[in-house]
């Protein structure tokens, strides 16, 4: 399949190993990405506290410019994923704010385009049988906790996420690469997202006790489709807490025995390498 | 003359906030609720108590994360993240600014960035963030290490098409 494809400011920058994993993974499952022409900042967190409007314009320049490839778009930062079907929403709820931010776009809004996010590409377009037929290492002795974060899932009527509450496809993808996956009750809380930077304290506090309940699940590490839930649970637990943390397309690509697999791990704040070794996986 | 409770059902445009009937699901689930001055179900009473220079100087809107457990789970619809949007808002164009006076320099930090270039050069922004709030020293040694594993990087591609940047800024009149 083709689509589109926006990463958006993180994965160029902190969020790196998600982008090259994406691709790789990407490559490996024959789903063609096409890059969004010239595309900008969705917003996220900072537009929509500060001004409604200029929310939904950065977002809708963006949704306009994919709208050119005529293809659904791919947006695997789950913020920038966020902000785009809530812009959607707007738009397509309320012609006249579609009409005032058309205005301010200078372009018009079409929404033909489906947003997706590419736990649900890989679920319901790849599915798990054709995953699980790639599968060339089974990552046996991985035991990770799939963790969701808030902004793939809420609001529910925005994001139209299966099974919100407790959702279970990225649990089936991670099951289905050989890893013993485990249940917890922690999938959807929050990281703390932004104010790590401006409330730090509030932050550490909150990655603690998401660390602290995987542990307990019997987790050997934590998985993610965030760059902001990454950052946070890599850089910001207490020492006791720390867990190695992977984007789930880094380890679709390990497991998929995809060339230079292993080059993301060296960037992880904390070192994921030595679990991986002790676990014969690399 | 308009009340508290009617402007922000204005900006809100949806669901009415006293549909609350103040069941503090809202409450029980969110993730910073402890931290927080008054409560989300607590701000919902304030409103309609038009309490509309304490809700709009207080902390708790400046610590709402948007995670938008609240509005997932309120049994009436009533948009609490979308409140908390709202409230900072009126917060700035009142001039009332922000309690959290930092959680408010890191959007303007941000929303500098993408005026600047499209997109976010995360260290940039960072260097601005840490110059207007004075919170010189916290995570800089976390920075060399980030240099080094190719995380940041003071060149990164840059939207071409500012001028549409800029008039999205202009037309919305943003911070």
């Amino acid at each position: 399949m083709k689509v589109s494809y926006y990463p958006g400011c993180s994965l160029h920058a902190t969020g790196k190993e998600y982008d090259q994993s994406m691709k790789a993974v990407s490559r490996a499952l024959g789903i063609e990405l096409k890059e969004v022409e010239d595309w900008s900042c969705c917003g996220a967190s900072s537009a929509h506290s500060t001004n409604f409007d200029l929310s939904i314009a950065l977002s809708a320049r963006n949704l306009i410019a994919a709208e050119k490839n005529a293809m659904d778009v791919m947006v695997p930062c789950a913020a920038c994923f966020n902000r785009f079907k809530m812009a959607e929403h707007q738009l397509k709820a309320n012609k006249e704010l579609k009409s005032k931010i058309e205005g301010v776009v200078g372009a018009k809004y079409q929404g033909g385009i489906a947003i997706r996010n590419p736990i649900d590409i890989i679920y319901n377009e790849i599915g798990v049988d054709a995953l699980a037929a790639k599968v060339a290492k089974q990552l046996a002795g991985l035991k990770p906790v799939s963790y969701y974060g808030c902004l793939l899932l809420r609001p529910p009527e925005v994001c139209e996420f299966e099974n919100y509450e407790n959702p279970y496809m990225l649990d089936k993808i991670l099951g289905v690469l050989g890893a013993d996956v485990r249940n917890w009750s922690y999938k959807t809380d929050c990281c703390g997202g932004s104010l790590a930077i401006s409330k730090t304290k509030i932050v550490v506090g909150m990655v603690d006790k998401l660390m602290k309940a995987a542990k307990e699940a019997g987790a050997n590490c934590v998985v993610t489709a965030c760059p902001l839930c990454m950052a946070n649970l890599d850089m910001r637990p207490s020492k006791k807490y720390k867990l190695p943390v992977f984007y789930f397309t880094e380890l679709i690509s390990l497991a998929l025995g995809v060339e230079g697999a292993k080059d993301t791990f060296k960037s992880h704040i904390f070192d994921p390498q030595p679990l991986l070794r002790e676990l014969k996986l690399i | 003359m308009e009340t508290f409770l009617e402007e922000v059902n204005k900006k809100i445009d949806g669901v009415p906030i006293q549909r609350c009937y103040h069941c503090r699901k809202c409450t029980a689930g969110c993730p910073v609720a402890s931290h927080m001055e008054y409560n989300p179900n607590k701000v919902v009473k304030m409103i309609q108590n038009g309490k509309r220079e304490e809700v709009l100087k207080s902390s708790t809107i400046w610590l709402c994360l948007s995670c938008e457990t609240c509005i997932t789970r309120c049994p009436n619809q009533v948009d609490i993240a979308r409140m908390m949007d709202v409230l900072r808002q009126m917060a700035i164009e009142s001039g009332a600014g922000a309690r959290e006076k930092n959680v408010l320099k890191f959007h303007k930090a941000f929303l500098a960035g993408i005026k600047r270039g499209g997109r976010i050069n995360e260290p940039m922004m960072m260097a601005e963030y840490k110059l207007t709030s004075g919170d010189l020293f916290s995570d800089v040694l976390m920075a060399p290490g980030m240099f080094l594993k190719g995380k940041l990087s003071l060149l990164s591609p840059r939207t071409k098409d500012m001028k549409s940047l800029k008039s999205i800024f202009e037309k919305t009149k943003s911070i």
